[in-house]
């Protein structure tokens, strides 16, 4: 009996016996597509990036799947948005990852927020009366091309602190990403220009930080309140609010359904514009600065479409 | 007694022995750097005196090599910083209709109440608290620290826990799919309680290019009402389980499972045992990009019991001669569907059967349906049609509703 009872503790000794396997490439895990396209930006070929969500996913709902747990047991760096994006899944799975490196407030662990410029901070008293509100702010605060820069920087510092041999590869990435981010930038605000204060409806709060860098009026959401689904009387004061205004384009993220959409779109004359908010959410939107390419395309095309002013 | 003792202990220090070291181990390598006043340029002009009066600095304040400014006080202020997350969980449950039986449920019942404290102990572990108020009972339903630093692959769970035997057993009144537990949960793996006892928890992932794997191997005390009972050190009951995961797809997936528990008997007789060997298998369907309108979850679970009884007991004919007792090997097994079919809307139905525990020749079998509203996710009502047919000839038909409402921090969601 009593050998028996000492088995696990030679099973334990024999597994902290054994070596971890010395790789070469940081090996980094993104909680979304979008952290994945800044990360291998900067780290190019000597880092090993993959994102648990897709960007054609709600990032708020995905399963914390076992497989992303093995995932995360294998990184060496774990990049999440933050700001309570991924409150119902990232937890459990870091707890049960089994690697002291991504452990929150670990060498390993990055809030691309930290850096970041975050919007709709709310003030005063927080109730979930008001729906699945972010108490420490808007955490879809990727969708400033500004933005993506300062977490591209957070994210080069960072590669650099676990992995100096490389820091001057990281650096010259991150010069030369800020430098075609600037550019690209300079051709969507001109795009965007004859445009700006163009009024937009959207489903959920996901484009705060788009319409404050693009210069859109955001009158009203499909959803009452964040996270809660339309209802009836919300869709018909939102109705009466669009046509007042003249509201003719309803921003609305690939993972909603458009039905609600679709039929205020019908009955007030506006377009509903599926519009991918990540990195993936449609094809073209393949990289960071694709993703601008794509999302202000679209905008555009649908208000000289739609005359929306 | 002791030599049963002593050895446990060794294995939970020696775990925590492990993960201090594993991850603290930097920390400890790298020596705290000395104060060095002559780092930085002094000025010339100002020599210093041959021998500067000395004066212990404290651990912590500025010049020490320690964080710099005003030390942390310690008022409301900085505490409620550390506070763990807090919620409050109730589960409202009701019935209409008719059971005789003894699994019958009270007309109108505040089933639970769940306080839930979780929070990050320290860079190594993290720990979880969940005490049920319910209205025969006032407890601790789990309480444990997880050490999440172990090296090699391991997780160490120590304190009160759901046991990892199959699936329902882990879950919590409020999570599960149904306003009841099946009714193989209440025949054979110790009703609503379950499996849940003081313990420790050692579980090992085996990565690997195929499947996700697991290995978890417990122990515990050996009382869970209602199953297992430890009048002695020695009565202790072991647990193990093996898990499987598989994506089919990005949007499917498999999860399966083997468990076994053995521990003292509940019985007047003192020093027989009760075996249990489950099998559990889930299919997830789950489209990514309706992810949040759209799911099907189909599981089922098998449980064998062999529980060893007095000689007077019942007996379906087998005989234990070495400990002149005779063996009741009973089996139970549900299979249910839960389907989504609207962003706040469940459909689900469930199927049981299962031989009691103490006389298979009992089999008592169930049929449910469910539709679940979801009006955000803090709050769910409920309904569910059961029609059961109890070994002893009982028959009923009921619709029991339930409504779960949780207040404070965001739950994880559990897979």
């Amino acid at each position: 009996m009593t050998t028996f009872k000492l088995l696990p503790f030679a099973f334990l000794g024999v597994l902290v016996a054994l070596p971890a396997p010395a790789g070469a490439a940081l090996n980094v895990i993104t909680t979304t597509a979008d952290l994945e396209a800044l990360a291998r930006e900067v780290g190019g070929d000597r880092i090993k990036v993959e994102s648990l969500a897709r960007g054609y996913q709600d990032p708020h709902f995905v399963e914390a799947k076992p497989s992303f747990m093995i995932k995360l047991h294998r990184a060496d760096l774990l990049i999440a948005v933050g700001r309570e994006l991924e409150l119902g899944w990232l937890p459990p799975l870091i707890t049960q990852a089994r690697n002291s490196k991504i452990q929150p407030g670990g060498a390993g662990y990055l809030d691309a927020s930290l850096t970041a410029r975050i919007l709709d901070i709310p003030t005063g008293q927080i109730t979930r009366a008001m729906g699945d509100v972010h108490p420490s702010g808007n955490p879809h605060y990727w969708l400033d091309p500004d933005n993506g820069k300062r977490i591209a920087r957070a994210i080069a510092a960072k590669l650099s602190e676990m992995d100096s041999a490389n820091a001057a590869y990281y650096k010259e990435r991150l010069a030369d990403f800020e430098r075609r981010v600037d550019a690209a930038d300079q051709g969507w605000k001109a795009q965007m220009a004859p445009y700006r204060g163009v009024k937009v409806v959207t489903y959920h709060r996901s484009w705060s930080n788009f319409a404050d860098h693009f210069g859109l009026d955001v009158i009203g959401y499909v959803e009452p309140r964040p996270g809660i689904p339309p209802s009836p009387s919300h869709t018909i004061a939102l109705m009466k609010a669009m046509r007042e205004q003249n509201v003719k384009i309803i921003i609305v993220e690939p993972y909603f359904d458009a039905k609600t959409p679709n039929s205020i779109a019908r009955e007030t004359g506006a377009k509903v514009l599926v519009m991918p908010p990540s990195v993936g959410g449609l094809p073209q939107a393949s990289d960071y600065i694709k993703l601008f390419d794509t999302d202000v395309k679209m905008l555009v095309d649908a208000i000289k479409a739609t005359g929306a002013k | 007694m002791r030599s049963a003792h002593r050895p446990f202990g060794v294995f939970l220090t020696v775990g925590m022995l492990a993960a201090a070291a594993a991850a603290a181990g930097a920390p400890l390598q790298d020596p705290q750097p000395s104060p060095s006043p002559e780092a930085s340029p002094t000025p010339p002009e100002a020599p210093p005196p041959a021998e500067p009066p000395t004066e212990v600095v404290p651990p912590g304040a500025g010049g020490a090599g320690g964080p710099s400014g005003p030390l942390p006080v310690y008022g409301p202020s900085s505490s409620k910083i550390f506070n763990p997350d807090i919620a409050v969980i109730g589960d409202f449950l009701g019935a209409i209709g008719k059971n005789d039986s003894e699994f019958a449920t009270p007309s109108l019942e505040m089933h639970e109440v769940e306080a839930t404290f979780q929070a990050i102990v320290d860079p190594y572990a993290r720990a979880d608290f969940f005490f049920v108020f319910a209205p025969d009972e006032v407890g601790v339903e789990e309480g444990f620290i997880t050490f999440t630093s172990l090296p090699a692959g391991l997780l160490l769970k120590a304190g009160k826990m759901r046991a990892s035997f199959g699936k329902v057993n882990q879950m919590h009144n409020h999570i599960l799919p149904w306003t009841d537990r099946p009714l193989v949960t209440q025949n054979l793996l110790g009703g609503e309680e379950g499996v849940s006892d003081a313990g420790l928890s050692l579980a090992r992932l085996f990565p690997n290019r195929f499947l996700f794997l697991e290995a978890i191997a417990e122990v515990y005390r050996g009382e869970s009402p209602e199953l297992f009972r430890a009048p002695e050190r020695g009565d202790l009951t072991f647990v193990g389980r093996l898990r499987g995961y598989r994506d089919l797809t990005e949007s499917a997936n498999l999860d399966f499972g083997g468990s076994f528990a053995r521990g003292t008997s509940v019985d007047e007789v003192h020093g027989l045992h009760t075996r249990l060997i489950g099998a559990d298998l889930a299919f997830r369907y789950r489209p990514l990009r309706r992810a949040i309108y759209r799911r099907l979850i189909a599981r089922t679970e098998l449980v064998w019991s062999r529980r060893e009884l007095a000689a007077e007991g019942p007996t379906n004919g087998e005989t234990d001669a070495e400990e002149g007792a005779t063996a009741a090997r009973a089996f139970g097994a549900y299979a249910s569907v839960d389907y989504q079919f609207a962003r706040r809307w469940f459909a689900g139905a469930r199927l049981d059967r299962s031989e009691r525990a103490d006389d298979p020749s009992l089999v008592d079998k169930g049929a449910s349906l469910l539709l679940t509203y979801w009006p955000s996710e803090f709050s769910q009502v409920r309904a569910q049609y059961r029609h059961a047919s109890y070994g002893d000839g009982i028959k009923a038909n009921e619709v029991l509703f339930q409504f779960v409402f949780s207040i404070g921090a965001h739950g994880a969601h559990t897979f």
